[in-house]
């Protein structure tokens, strides 16, 4: 019942590397038949993102031929040299492979450290294996129980909570003025890159209107269509100033698109109704001096920064916190695995003792005169008996041991001790 | 079984602040649920810190100023924790905790009382002082909320975004609940003081009978109406609407203590 991950991330492998191993949800369907059919690995999942590949299984054989197995088979299914992908690959196993999908689902492993979105693909993944059927009951277990580490990391820390990009932490902001964005508008002045995050983030916070602006109406219309916006002409800054609670502006301009004194206009003209400018220009779009208007925040670029570098500090310091919630879920699986190890051997042990007694009474029952067959069953049902007894008690005391390390140790010793051919 | 009551009370208000402080802080949601739990335990004993007294005083336990300061304290609790329960909002506590503690810890070392009892005219004046003070309380709550209102606005403007703010209510969010307390006291303190002439005229026969204190109330109750209106105004709403709320209960602590003490008759504690 050991478990086996060969997989490559961004740290192990570049993206020229990573993309050529990346898996679709088909692919991964087909890679988990395809294994198992092989008689590579009795249970498979397979997690694929941006930025990591990686199989999980449950192997047959020793899991160090398997992993070879598993490596191979990667090779040949993205038709990769395993010349050029054998390097990028790491092999973990039973515990360290445990550990690191625990710590993948929490955020610990991810690039941009405690993001959100992992955990989702986790689950997705899972999903997908799960109805295919190509999990088992270990697998099953081990990804129930990094869905429920991952929640409770993202719960019980902060390491999820804080936005680690322009985009969010613009938006997160938004939300510190507004509370909930659902019946609240925004205005898209331009088009650029963050701004089309800052937009989706909003989208994924039920914006109620999104309205978009752009000195070309075919990029307002395309960006309006893409995230379910409508257009306003560039020239009617009336309604851009008055309906939204929230602009998102990165407009290639030398000058500040919108001074003060305009500003100043449209926030009476508004009702001083509270605004929250997000100005990602370079040079900036909004003049700074607007600042002091009343009701009026202004963040530009280099202040959304410098609090997602904060952020970045402090995420990093609910790090062992997180660890620690890792390590806790760790020993939980490892306990329950060696649980069901232990029934597992207790069970091959009684099954080879009576076969042993078996063969124990067959020959020795030949040498006794006068031994009649009912004496005989009864020879057999005596040391069944004593056999049994002898099993059980050690068998109960090891299922109460709470010492995990001793535990394993203690089930390894008997499987080795009494089982030499069941392997591990 | 009082000395009891008290250090029960005291270690739970006591037991709540560190939790809320500890939630605000380092954002553990264990420190806000037990900081929650621990405000609630203390209600229970402070009521019946003030029960015994009540009992071994033979009268409502507020007709002095001892008495009054701790049944604030308790209503400050009381009215807090329902507000935390209905917007589901926990980083506020470690603000209103101190002037619970204070309150509580005030009415303990106040001199004993020199005035007679307060003749016990039953339940149309037990509920008078009672919401009286209750709308005193959410009154006190709301100025709470607005200054925390005021001091994050501040550091957003400044962008001065750190930690605690994160953990703050949003700012829409401390605007309605601010609203929300302030309308609890409006309520309160509209049927308290219709009580207090139901009293009046039980006691004397003669339901007016004139004390500057009726004004005060009067204009207690016009300024937080028009809060209350103004902070509805989408140009109003947010800061001028909070320092609004701040000068309004400054003219409940004027009430409360100049007026108690200078002007009125029936409405002396001290």
């Amino acid at each position: 019942m050991e478990i086996v991950l060969v997989g490559l991330n961004h740290r192990s492998a570049p993206v020229e590397v990573r993309e050529k191993v990346s898996f679709t949800n088909d692919q991964a369907r087909q890679a988990a038949e395809e294994l198992r059919a092989r008689g590579i690995l009795h249970e498979t999942l397979v997690l694929s993102t941006c930025n990591r590949s990686e199989v999980y299984g449950v192997p047959p054989e020793t899991t160090r031929e398997s992993a070879a197995a598993l490596s191979n088979y990667l090779s040949s299914f993205h038709s990769v040299q395993l010349d050029l992908l054998g390097p990028s690959l790491y092999h973990h196993y039973d515990r360290h492979a445990v550990r690191h999908l625990f710590r993948v689902a929490s955020g610990l492993d991810s690039m941009m450290l405690g993001e959100a979105e992992i955990l989702g693909q986790v689950r997705e993944a899972y999903r997908i294996a799960y109805e295919q059927g190509a999990t088992g009951p270990v697998l099953n277990r081990l990804f129930q129980g990094a869905l429920e580490v991952g929640k409770r990391v993202r719960s019980e820390t902060e390491l999820g909570t804080r936005p680690m990009s322009v985009a969010s932490a613009g938006v997160k902001l938004a939300e510190r003025i507004f509370g909930k964005l659902q019946e609240r508008a925004a205005l898209v002045l331009g088009a650029g890159m963050i701004s089309e995050q800052v937009v989706s983030q909003l989208r994924d916070r039920n914006i109620a209107r999104l309205l978009v602006m752009n000195r070309s109406l075919e990029r307002a219309d395309h960006l309006a269509r893409q995230f379910a916006g409508k257009v306003i002409a560039w020239d009617d800054w009336e309604s851009a100033l008055t309906l939204p609670d929230v602009i998102v502006s990165s407009v290639s301009a030398e000058e500040p698109v919108l001074m003060r004194a305009h500003l100043e206009k449209a926030m009476a003209a508004r009702g001083n109704r509270p605004l929250f400018v997000m100005d990602l220009g370079v040079p900036r779009n909004i003049d700074p001096a607007a600042a002091s208007l009343y009701n009026f925040y202004l963040y530009n670029i280099d202040d959304l920064t410098q609090i997602v570098q904060q952020n970045r500090t402090s995420r990093e310091g609910e790090v062992p916190r997180a660890e620690l919630i890792v390590d806790e879920h760790v020993s939980k699986f490892l306990t329950w695995q060696t649980s069901v190890e232990l029934i597992g051997v207790v069970e091959s042990l009684r099954r080879k003792l009576k076969t042993d007694r078996a063969e124990f009474v067959r020959e020795r029952a030949e040498r006794v005169n006068g031994l009649t067959a009912e004496q005989r069953e009864q020879v057999e049902a005596l040391i069944d008996d004593l056999l049994e007894k002898m099993l059980l008690d050690p068998a109960r005391r090891l299922q109460g041991e709470k010492d995990l390390r001793r535990k394993i140790q203690q089930v390894e010793a008997i499987r080795e001790l009494f089982l030499p051919d069941r392997g591990h | 079984m009082n000395h009891l009551f008290f250090l029960l009370t005291l270690a739970a208000y006591a037991g709540s602040f560190a939790a809320y402080i500890g939630y605000l802080v380092a954002g553990h949601d264990w420190s806000g649920r037990l900081g929650s739990l621990l405000l609630a335990s203390g209600l229970v004993a402070h009521y019946f810190a003030l029960l015994e007294r009540a009992r071994g005083l033979h009268t409502v336990p507020y007709h002095d100023l001892s008495g009054s300061m701790s049944l604030f304290g308790w209503l400050l609790a009381l009215t807090y924790l329902s507000l935390e329960l209905f917007h589901r909002q926990r980083s506020v506590g470690a603000f209103v905790l101190p002037f619970v503690l204070a309150f509580f810890l005030f009415a303990q070392l106040s001199p004993p009382d020199r005035l007679a009892a307060a003749p016990a005219t039953g339940v149309a004046f037990a509920f008078h002082v009672t919401l009286s003070i209750l709308a005193y309380a959410a009154f006190g709550l709301s100025c709470v909320l607005s200054v925390i209102y005021l001091a994050e606005q501040r550091l957003l403007h400044e962008h001065r975004v750190g930690d605690v703010v994160w953990r703050l209510p949003s700012l829409d969010l401390l605007d309605r609940m601010s609203q929300s307390s302030v309308l609890v006291g409006l309520i309160s303190i509209a049927i308290g003081t219709a009580l207090g002439f139901v009293w009046v005229d039980r006691l004397t026969g003669n339901v007016w009978h004139y004390d500057p204190k009726y004004v005060v109330t009067l204009l207690v109750l016009v300024a937080y109406v028009f809060y209350l209106r103004l902070a509805r105004n989408p140009g109003w709403r947010g800061a001028r609407a909070s320092q609004l709320c701040i000068f309004n209960f400054a003219i409940v602590i004027f009430s409360f203590t100049v007026v108690n003490l200078f002007f009125s008759r029936a409405h002396r504690y001290f």
